[in-house]
């Protein structure tokens, strides 16, 4: 389990190679890895359905009990079969789309890593993890969205999508701690199964925070922007994380958590109520899009409204309509995301309007489109009706809100069957138009994966029964947190539902032959771009902008004395005031006792500190701080430490060289400041190093009785089998810090190389 | 600057002070873990042995002494170190657990092998490589 | 000696600040070796300071004999001088190319040139 999340980084670091090898092949060769992960997730189906919930544990640090855990149960299985499925199709669909792109291979490696970061989302049973990879998902779409990283408007709506989901993120984070805090533990399965959470002191703030995470990340409203403006991305990478993955993580999660924090008042009005209005403005924003993947990225918003409003309301009847509709929304919007790209691939315009008659030259799209568009309409017999049906009545049995919720899902699907329509209809049908390329039917890699999706559509609206004890059972079993006994098919007789599908469909119809005129009401209605959410996110930015340039303007004068003042006397501002608060004005200054050779050497280590402060030779100042540094030295070897001693020495040598390699030819000492700046300088410098001496003095007089390292040296020969024990320490005991150490000496001579690098390539321009 | 400081004196005091240096650095490498000394000690004084020569004669020259590329030594030096780290792993034990393998070489006695033995060798390749690099390049720059 | 080399301490600190806040560039250098000191000496000295007990164990034994200079500042400095002398390097040669690049020794007149 734990090889099938890192499978994906692994392949990940594999696949700009894979892919220049294999050439053509690539797509279909990379796609055994989903593929194989599908069919390894699948063989786990049947252990949940008889045995429940898995917790599979693996010791990560034993000495501390902290292992890595994932928890396999329906609601993930489901996850991680939708996510490695249209992964495979993904896959082997961006071989043929992307076909000879120049940055194919990168796209593979973030693909693969997007890929697991999902699954690690979905299996984590670790609160942090699950985190970790959430945040994972946002990095590597804000790397996919900004794919074609030379166009300006990538760039900025990859930021966009990026600045909203982690910021998201951030209020998340701060909500799953409250959640560990609320539930004695990181462990998801844990905390779900303690029963206070909603008794918690500080539930309505944990929601929220929780709720502001994965609104973002699922594009509710008002947050819902930054999804069809990620359309920039390539049409695979909208298919797979803007349809059927990412932005479903928001989902996921609430879903997840349903039964621990579900069920209240709070819970049910800001999923029902957000839910509801992102499933209005999804619906009603794509009846005015022309673009093909405009369409459907508003029909994504309308469908992550959708979930998000049913699980809110919460009543077994919606868990149920959720997952379904979770199944068959991943199933028709990847394969209409797949022909939304082929479309444009072969006819080069993603505009509706300025296509028309292609059912004779692409007459597999045209069928493919017109069964997945059936399922999105909510038409039997697609499993889209079977989602449709149980979502009318979930929100007529709906409690408190139901009036409200009914009324927008019925305005919502009619629009979204008149989008249907236009989207399958208009481009195939009429006249054939003028398009800017040549118009023949796709490859195959890009049709099998719509045409495997779509008929998947069919079959499990056929029957039912299939998705309703494999997928859909389990799932609802963990989201409800029990399980539930239900079935799933078609014809529920004539009722109220029913009724509400077929007024959906006519006035659906009805918008569709009126569309062109609805477009033209569309146009004059200007305040929906001039007041959306996207101008308040422009306006943040823009004030985030005019924020850093004052403070620069205000801190950063690029005066370097005044940095180093304000660094100064802050410290000694601070710290001397908690010293004085806390010790009072007298320091205690501890018996003077001293040896003869050692007062020597300290007064000789004074006296060249104050020598190279004044003197007015570079030389001389070499020379005393040889001085200094030998004196230095010397004490260390008085006070027990050889080593460093012997350092310290080596040390000042290979300074004094440096300083002779460089320093002489730098101008000689001048004196620039006036004597007022020199004084007041010096009163600084002295009152930082009488805060230092009296900081000394007061650590002086405290007794340590027990030292860490006494435990080092009482391992230091028997454990370790060294007799110095500083360098036990470095090399053995400490050892992961010196090799950060000796990491960052490396670096520093990597730097100099680089600099000096640098200036021969000037001087040879 | 070499002809300039590199006076006959110094030139035949490097060419001595050289071998003793290095076989000093050597030495004070390998007893580090029971004397004083370690791998950032030796790597210094063996710095401080071609820093010298350098001066007595000229950057080149010590380039070639050095047979191998300062970064190289780095590269070497901290591939070694973090290999030590990683190779208990492979037995199963965390990170940075140190190994041992006491060998008994006739004539000289026990020889403790072991990762913080390798770790050290690591510090002493990284220290001696970045001072080196550091002096040459500067040194280079200067001609 | 704890309380002389508290003196000791705050005087390299002192010089070293001064140092830093002129404005000639090669004094920022000398400052800068001269904290560095500081900082190191300051570490070793508030462990406590011990005469003639290096932390070595004799041959033949499990502890030192008669006590110990603590090790772990030890090792914790002995890093220090090293890295401090990279980053020094470091510092030096950006201080001698941005001299060079702008031919100005006064910090004051470098203050444009990072816009």
């Amino acid at each position: 389990m734990l090889l099938a999340v890192l499978s994906g980084f692994i392949l990940a670091a594999l696949a700009p190679w894979l892919t220049r090898s294999l050439q053509d092949k690539a797509g279909w060769v990379l796609a055994l890895l989903p593929a194989g992960l599908f069919v390894y997730f699948l063989s786990w189906v049947p252990v949940v359905v008889a045995e429940g919930a898995q917790v599979v544990a693996y010791p990560w640090i034993p000495g501390l009990d902290i292992s890595l855990t994932m928890l396999v149960d329906g609601l993930s299985l489901l996850f991680a079969l939708l996510i490695s499925g249209i992964g495979t199709f993904i896959i082997i669909y961006a071989g043929g789309y992307l076909h000879g792109h120049e940055y194919l291979p990168r796209f593979y490696a973030i693909m693969f890593s997007f890929m697991a970061a999902m699954l690690g989302v979905v299996l984590s049973n670790n609160l942090i993890t699950l985190f970790v990879f959430w945040e994972l998902t946002s990095i590597t779409s804000y790397l996919l969205i900004g794919f074609h990283h030379e166009e300006k408007e990538s760039r900025w709506y990859a930021l966009q999508g990026l600045i909203v989901t982690v910021g998201g993120g951030l209020a998340l984070l701060a909500g799953l701690i409250m959640l560990a805090l609320a539930g004695g533990s990181f462990e998801l399965h844990e905390i779900l199964a303690s029963e206070e959470l909603r008794d918690y002191g500080f539930y309505a703030g944990m929601v929220i925070l929780i709720l502001l995470g994965t609104f973002t990340k699922s594009a509710q409203v008002p947050f819902h922007f930054w999804l069809p403006n990620a359309m920039a991305a390539p049409t695979p990478v909208s298919a797979f994380l803007h349809s059927a993955t990412m932005v479903k993580a928001g989902v996921y999660l609430m879903a997840r958590l349903n039964p621990g924090i579900g069920g209240t008042e709070l819970w049910l009005y800001a999923l029902g109520i957000f839910g509801a209005l992102t499933m209005f403005t999804g619906s009603f924003m794509a009846l005015r899009s022309t673009g093909l993947k405009a369409v459907l990225a508003y029909t994504t918003v309308m469908a992550l409204g959708t979930l998000t409003m049913l699980i809110g309301i919460g009543t077994e009847q919606a868990i149920i309509a959720a997952m379904t509709f979770l199944l068959a929304h991943a199933l028709y919007k990847a394969a209409l995301f797949m022909l939304a790209g082929a479309l444009d691939h072969e006819t080069g315009t993603k505009d509706i309007t300025r296509l028309g008659g292609l059912r004779q030259l692409m007459p597999i799209t045209f069928i493919t489109a017109c069964v997945a568009a059936l399922s999105l309409a909510g038409l039997p017999p697609l499993f889209g009706f079977i989602a449709k049906e149980l979502m009318f009545e979930a929100t007529l049995q709906a409690p408190l809100i139901s009036t409200f919720t009914t009324v927008l899902a019925v305005v919502s699907a009619i629009m979204i069957v008149a989008m249907a329509a236009v989207f399958s209809l208009r481009p195939f049908l009429g006249p054939l138009k003028e398009t800017p390329k040549k118009p023949h039917e796709a490859p195959l890699s890009m049709l099998i994966g719509p045409v495997v999706l779509a008929g998947l559509s069919l079959v499990f609206g056929l029957a039912g029964f299939l998705p309703a004890t494999a997928l859909v059972g389990p799932a609802v079993a963990a989201v409800h947190g029990a399980p539930l006994d239900f079935d799933l098919y078609l014809w529920h007789g004539i009722n109220l539902p029913l009724m509400l599908s077929v007024l959906a469909v006519v006035a659906g119809l009805l918008l569709f032959w009126q569309w062109d005129r609805v477009l033209a009401v569309y146009r004059r209605m200007t305040f929906i771009d001039r007041f959306g959410p996207e101008r308040g996110y422009e306006k943040l930015m823009d004030g985030l902008v005019w924020l850093a340039a004052w403070q620069t303007r205000l801190l950063q004068n690029g005066y370097m004395r005044n940095y180093l003042l304000t660094i100064v006397l802050t410290t000694v501002g601070l710290t001397g005031w908690t010293f004085f608060v806390h010790t009072g004005s007298s320091a205690p200054l501890g018996t003077i006792e001293f040896a003869v050779h050692e007062i020597v050497v300290a007064g000789l280590v004074v006296l060249g500190a104050i020598v190279a402060s004044v003197t007015s030779s570079r030389l001389g100042a070499v020379a005393t701080l040889g001085m200094v540094g030998f004196g230095i030295a010397l004490l260390y070897v008085f006070f027990s430490a050889p080593d460093l001693g012997t350092t310290q020495i080596m040390v000042e040598t290979l300074t004094v060289i440096l300083l002779v390699l460089v320093l002489f030819r730098l101008p000689a000492f001048q004196n620039l400041s006036s004597a007022a700046a020199r004084l007041r300088d010096a009163v600084v410098a002295l009152s930082l190093g009488g805060l230092m001496t009296l900081l000394i003095l007061a650590v002086n007089a405290v007794e340590v009785t027990d030292r860490i390292s006494d435990q080092l040296v009482a391992w230091s020969y028997p454990e370790a089998h060294g007799r110095n024990i500083v360098n036990v320490i470095l090399v053995d005991f400490r050892a992961l810090d010196t090799l950060g150490e000796i990491f960052v000496v490396g670096l520093a001579a990597i730097g100099v190389y680089a600099m000096i690098r640098l200036r021969a390539e000037d001087r040879k321009k | 600057m070499s002809t300039a400081m590199g006076s006959l004196i110094l030139r035949t005091a490097a060419r001595f002070l050289l071998p003793l240096l290095l076989l000093f650095s050597v030495f004070v490498l390998l007893r580090g873990h029971d004397e004083p000394g370690g791998g950032f000690i030796a790597g210094l004084v063996g710095a401080v042995g071609f820093a010298l020569y350098m001066f007595a004669f000229d950057a080149a020259r010590t380039k070639t002494l050095l047979v191998i590329p300062p970064v190289v030594m780095v590269g070497v030096g901290l591939f070694a170190a973090t290999a030590s780290g990683i190779l208990p792993v492979f037995v199963n034990l965390p990170f940075f657990t140190a190994l041992w393998w006491p060998v008994e070489l006739p004539g000289f006695g026990e020889v403790k092998f072991s990762t913080p033995l390798i770790f050290d060798i690591g510090v002493y390749l990284v220290v001696l490589g970045s001072v080196m690099k550091i002096v040459l390049a500067l040194a280079e720059a200067e001609e | 000696m704890q309380t002389i080399m508290a003196f000791l301490i705050g005087a390299l600190f002192a010089a070293s600040i001064y140092m830093m806040l002129r404005r000639s560039i090669v004094k920022l250098v000398i400052g800068l070796i001269l904290l560095s000191n500081a900082a190191n000496l300051l570490i070793f000295t508030v462990s406590g300071l011990t005469r003639g007990l290096p932390p070595l164990i004799p041959e033949g034994a499990a502890l030192p004999e008669g006590g110990w200079a603590d090790p772990l500042p030890q090792a914790l400095v002995l890093t220090a001088i090293v890295i401090g002398f990279g980053v020094l390097a470091f510092a030096v040669v950006l201080i001698h190319r941005a001299y060079e690049v702008i031919n100005e020794d006064d910090l004051d007149k470098m203050r444009s040139t990072d816009t």
